[in-house]
Formats: C-alpha cells, sequence, structure tokens
C-alpha cells in the first residue's frame, strides 16, 4: 500500500492498521525519515518537499512491487508527505511485515534506499542564509546500487 | 508534446510546464533538450549541462536516447532528494 500526502501520519496507528487480522505476521521492520537539522550548516528553518504529482504514485507502487517480488512480505507500506515541514518533522514511513524478521528487515531498507533514488521528490531547504534546492547524494546512489543484486533465495 | 519541470529545472526555465511541438527532427529526449534549450535565455540556463538533469517520458524514468512522439508527457528534472 502506498499513500502520498500532505499531512503528518502517526506511525504506532498505521502500523497496527497495517497488521490487523494478519496472524501470519512474524516481524515487522519500520524507517521514519524525518527533517534533520545538520549541525555542521547554518540553522535549518524549514523545508519543502516538491514532487511529480501522478509518477510519484506509480514509482512508489513499482518499487513496492519489486520488494513483494524479491521477498515473501505478508503486508507493506510506504507514506511519503510532501509540502513544508520543520525539523523534526516526519517525512516518510516505510514498514514491512513478514513471517521473519530477515524478510522484514532487508525489505525495509530496500524499500527506503530504492525510494531516495527512484521516487520523484526534492527537497528544497529554508535556512538562515537563504534558500536552496537539496542536492543528490553519491553515497545514495551507492546504497541503491548494491539491492540491483537480488538477494539470494533460501 | 507537454514538457513537465521540476525544481532548479522549473526555477530556471520559469515555467511548470508548456505545451511544444517540436520539428519532425526531434526524436529522442537528448534532442528535445537541445532544441527546449534554444527557446529563451532560462531554458538554456536550464539546459547548460544535461549531465545534471534525469528525465522522464510517460511517467517512467528513461535515457536521454529515449524516443520522444507527439502526444508524449516529457518531464526534466534534477537527481532525486526524497526519502
Amino acid at each position: 500500500m502506498i499513500r502520498v500526502q500532505g499531512v503528518d501520519f502517526e506511525p504506532g496507528a498505521e502500523i497496527d492498521r497495517l497488521l490487523r487480522g494478519r496472524t501470519a505476521v512474524g516481524g515487522v521492520a519500520s524507517f521514519i525519515g524525518i527533517v534533520r537539522d545538520d549541525l555542521h550548516g547554518p540553522a535549518l528553518r524549514a523545508m519543502t518537499l516538491e514532487h511529480y504529482p501522478g509518477m510519484t504514485e506509480r514509482m512508489l507502487a513499482a518499487i513496492e512491487q519489486e520488494a513483494n517480488r524479491r521477498w515473501r512480505l505478508s503486508a507493506s507500506l510506504i507514506i511519503h508527505r510532501y509540502g513544508r515541514m520543520v525539523p523534526g518533522d516526519r517525512i516518510v514511513l516505510v514498514v514491512t511485515a513478514a513471517p521473519h524478521r530477515q524478510e522484514a528487515l532487508e525489505s525495509c531498507q530496500f524499500l527506503i534506499d530504492w525510494l531516495k533514488t527512484k521516487a520523484p521528490f526534492w527537497k528544497r531547504e529554508e535556512t538562515e542564509e537563504g534558500e536552496h534546492w537539496v542536492e543528490a547524494q553519491v553515497r545514495d546512489d551507492v546504497a541503491a546500487a548494491k539491492w540491483q543484486t537480488e538477494p539470494s533465495a533460501n | 508534446m507537454e514538457v513537465l519541470y521540476f525544481a532548479w529545472v522549473r526555477d530556471r526555465v520559469g515555467t511548470a510546464r508548456e505545451q511544444v511541438d517540436p520539428p519532425e527532427s526531434v526524436s529522442t529526449v537528448g534532442e528535445l533538450a537541445r532544441w527546449l534549450a534554444s527557446r529563451s535565455n532560462g531554458h538554456a540556463a536550464a539546459f547548460r549541462d544535461c549531465e545534471l538533469l534525469r528525465a522522464a517520458v510517460n511517467q517512467e524514468h528513461v535515457p536521454f536516447g529515449h524516443p520522444v512522439a507527439a502526444g508524449d508527457e516529457v518531464a526534466f528534472f534534477p537527481p532525486m532528494t526524497g526519502g
């Protein structure tokens, strides 16, 4: 399940809703991305996330489908926000549920790594020194690329 | 053909989307980018270095050698920074 929304989400409630009635789940992994005020740069006042409506939903659905192809998952959820947020605000939630922990943990990391380089979102930061678009990080490409090789079947 | 721009590409071009009718010689994303660059100073600034850009045709990521045709939705944007 995927959702793209402007408003905040409540992780506990989302996980409860996802798991309701699913008794074959043995483990749940989650990742919550948060607006960070980097201690080394000028103080961050806010961050605005722009996205490409339509393509965003398509890409998130495709990434989720790929995770379900690679791992045996009981349920999965991606929520990604857009709009203006301040430090401490939640940006993204990834939840994966599976019979065993390995599938849940691996697929959760896969989803956030792929999402960062494939879902059409762009961050614009407002700092005390002005506004600028955030540049993509090479380390994000490296993190995504390590999933080009699929996990060995077991 | 509808062309969409996002993030700093939109800032430089000065518009979020525009309808364009490129000549028949424009058959790939890369050729479209070069043709668009000639439309204004803002376009030229946005497309100065295509290495910095990514593209999508009909909402799918594509390389700059990918074909484009009338009726396509083509988007240009910087590398993504979500998550």
